[in-house]
C-alpha cells in the first residue's frame, strides 16, 4: 500500500473519474475521494483547474493533475513499481492504445451522448446509426490490441480497456434510452465478452454504478423536453 | 539512435502544422525520414491504407507500421528515440506538459480557427476568445525561455501552431490577434524558437505560406458566400 497525500475530487456517476480511480485500485494505493456536489464546484475544484473547472483532479502531494487520461499516465509513471503497468510496454503499442483512447474520447463519446441530447425520433436513429459504426471501428481495434488474450491490454486490464470500459455504466443507459442494444453480442462478440471481464476485475467491480442510479442521474442531467 | 535499419516515412502536407510538428521532432532526434507530400483532396492509397480511420496527415510508417495523431506521433517519437528527449522525466512535468500541449490542439486552435473562417461581429468574438486562451500561455512563460523550460519541448512544438500559424494569419486576416502590448512573453518566445536551428529550417517558408493561407482564405469566403 502507497501511502502518502492523494485525494482525488470526482463524483460517483463520472466516467472520467471512473478512469482515475480504476487507475488508483490497479496500484493499491490509497486515497481520499473528495466527491462534488451535483449542480456546483467546490473552492479546491476550481483553485485546482482553473483552466476547465472540470473533474476528476488528482492532487498528489499538493500537486494538481487534470485530465482523466494524462491522470492515469501520470498514475502509471508515478508509481511505476506498484502493481501492473498500465500502459503496454513497447511504444509501437503504446501509439496504438493512444490512438485508440483518442479516438473514443473524440469520435465515439459524443456520437453515444448525441444519442441523449437527440431532438427527434430521425435525429435519434442518425446518431444510433453512428454510434454502431464507431463501436465497429473498437471492436477491430480490440481483436488487433489484445491478440487472442482477455484485455485490450493483454492479461491485466490497461490504458484503453480503463479508457472504453469507464462508459459501460452510461452505455448501458444509452441502450436503455435509445431502445436499441448498443453492445450487441452477435455484432461485436469480442466486446462484448470483454465487457463482462473488464465489469469482473477486482479493480472495476466496486466503482461501476449501479445502471437503476444511472439512469436516474442521466434524467437529471438530460432533461427531455416537456411536452 | 537505434542499431537496426530504420525505415521512417512520414506522409505529410508542407502547410500543415501538424505534419510540420513531426518533421521538428524527428529532426530534432537526427532520425533521417523520407516526406512524401500528400494530395489532401486526392487522397494517395497508401494515406487511406495507412489511416484508414481518419484518413488524415500526418501519419508516421516506421518500418511499415503506420502510427497516427500527431500528438501520438510525438509521443511515439519520444518512446522510440531517448536522445534529446521531447518531454520531461518526472512524471508531474510530464502530466503538465501533455495538458497544455492538448489545451493548444483543443481549446487554442479550435477558437483560432473561427478567426480566419468568420467574418464581422462573429471574428471579433473568435479574436477575443482567442486572445482569453493565449493570456493563460502568456503566463506559462514568465521567467521562462520555452514553454518547456531552459530548452525546446513538448509543448513548444505542439505551440508552434500558435507561433508560426495563428500569428501569421494576422497579416491576412488584417487582425493583430496576438498583439506585443498584451503578449510581451509570447513574443519573446517567438524569437527564442526563432533562434533554434531545427525551427528554421523546419517550419514552411514564410513567403509561401503567406500566399497559400491567402489563397485558402479566400476560397472559404467563396465557399461562404454560395
Amino acid at each position: 500500500m502507497v501511502t502518502g497525500d492523494v485525494k482525488l475530487i470526482g463524483s460517483w456517476a463520472s466516467v472520467f473519474v471512473m478512469r482515475a480511480r480504476i487507475a488508483l485500485n490497479l496500484k493499491s494505493i490509497s486515497y481520499e475521494f473528495l466527491q462534488e456536489t451535483f449542480g456546483s464546484k467546490s473552492e479546491l475544484l476550481l483553485k485546482s483547474n482553473p483552466v476547465h473547472k472540470k473533474m476528476p483532479v488528482l492532487i498528489h502531494a499538493d500537486k494538481p493533475v487534470c485530465e482523466s487520461n494524462i491522470i492515469v499516465q501520470y498514475i502509471d509513471e508515478a508509481w511505476s513499481s506498484y502493481g501492473t503497468s498500465i500502459l503496454p510496454s513497447l511504444p509501437y503499442d503504446r501509439a496504438i492504445a493512444r490512438f485508440w483512447a483518442a479516438y473514443i474520447d473524440d469520435k465515439w463519446f459524443i456520437a453515444l451522448r448525441s444519442i441523449l441530447t437527440a431532438q427527434g425520433e430521425e435525429e435519434k436513429k442518425e446518431a444510433i446509426a453512428e454510434v454502431e459504426e464507431r463501436t465497429e471501428h473498437l471492436e477491430k481495434a480490440f481483436i488487433e490490441c489484445s491478440n487472442g488474450k482477455p484485455f485490450f491490454n493483454g492479461d491485466h486490464i490497461g490504458f484503453l480497456d480503463i479508457a472504453l470500459g469507464s462508459f459501460l455504466g452510461w452505455w448501458r443507459v444509452v441502450e436503455l434510452d435509445a431502445n436499441h442494444k448498443l453492445l450487441d453480442e452477435t455484432k461485436t462478440p469480442s466486446l462484448f465478452k470483454w465487457a463482462e471481464r473488464f465489469c469482473n476485475d477486482p479493480a472495476v467491480k466496486p466503482l461501476m454504478p449501479d445502471t437503476a442510479n444511472l439512469a436516474e442521474f442521466a434524467r437529471k442531467l438530460f432533461p427531455k423536453p416537456q411536452p | 539512435m537505434a542499431e537496426r535499419s530504420e525505415e521512417v516515412k512520414l506522409l505529410g502536407m508542407w502547410a500543415s502544422p501538424f505534419s510540420r510538428r513531426v518533421e521538428i521532432a524527428l529532426t530534432l532526434k537526427g532520425v533521417p525520414y523520407e516526406f512524401s507530400e500528400q494530395d489532401i483532396a486526392n487522397k494517395s492509397p497508401l494515406l487511406l491504407q495507412s489511416n484508414p480511420v481518419h484518413k488524415m496527415i500526418p501519419v508516421l510508417l516506421h518500418n511499415g507500421k503506420p502510427i497516427s495523431e500527431s500528438l501520438v506521433i510525438l509521443e511515439y517519437i519520444d518512446d522510440t528515440w531517448q536522445n534529446n528527449p521531447i518531454l520531461p522525466q518526472d512524471p508531474y512535468h510530464r502530466a503538465m506538459a501533455r495538458f497544455w500541449a492538448r489545451f493548444v490542439d483543443e481549446q487554442i486552435y479550435v477558437t483560432a480557427m473561427k478567426v480566419v473562417g468568420k467574418v464581422g461581429e462573429e471574428r471579433d468574438v473568435a479574436v477575443e476568445a482567442t486572445r482569453d486562451l493565449l493570456k493563460l500561455l502568456e503566463k506559462e512563460l514568465v521567467g521562462k525561455n520555452f514553454l518547456g523550460g531552459e530548452r525546446l519541448g513538448f509543448v513548444d512544438i505542439v505551440a508552434t501552431l500558435v507561433a508560426f500559424w495563428l500569428m501569421r494569419t494576422e497579416e491576412v486576416v488584417g487582425v493583430k490577434v496576438v498583439p506585443v502590448e498584451m503578449f510581451p512573453e509570447i513574443h519573446r518566445w517567438v524569437e527564442n524558437l526563432l533562434d533554434v536551428d531545427v525551427i528554421k529550417k523546419c517550419i514552411p517558408p514564410e513567403d509561401e505560406h503567406l500566399n497559400y493561407i491567402k489563397a485558402r482564405m479566400d476560397s472559404l469566403k467563396l465557399k461562404s458566400v454560395q
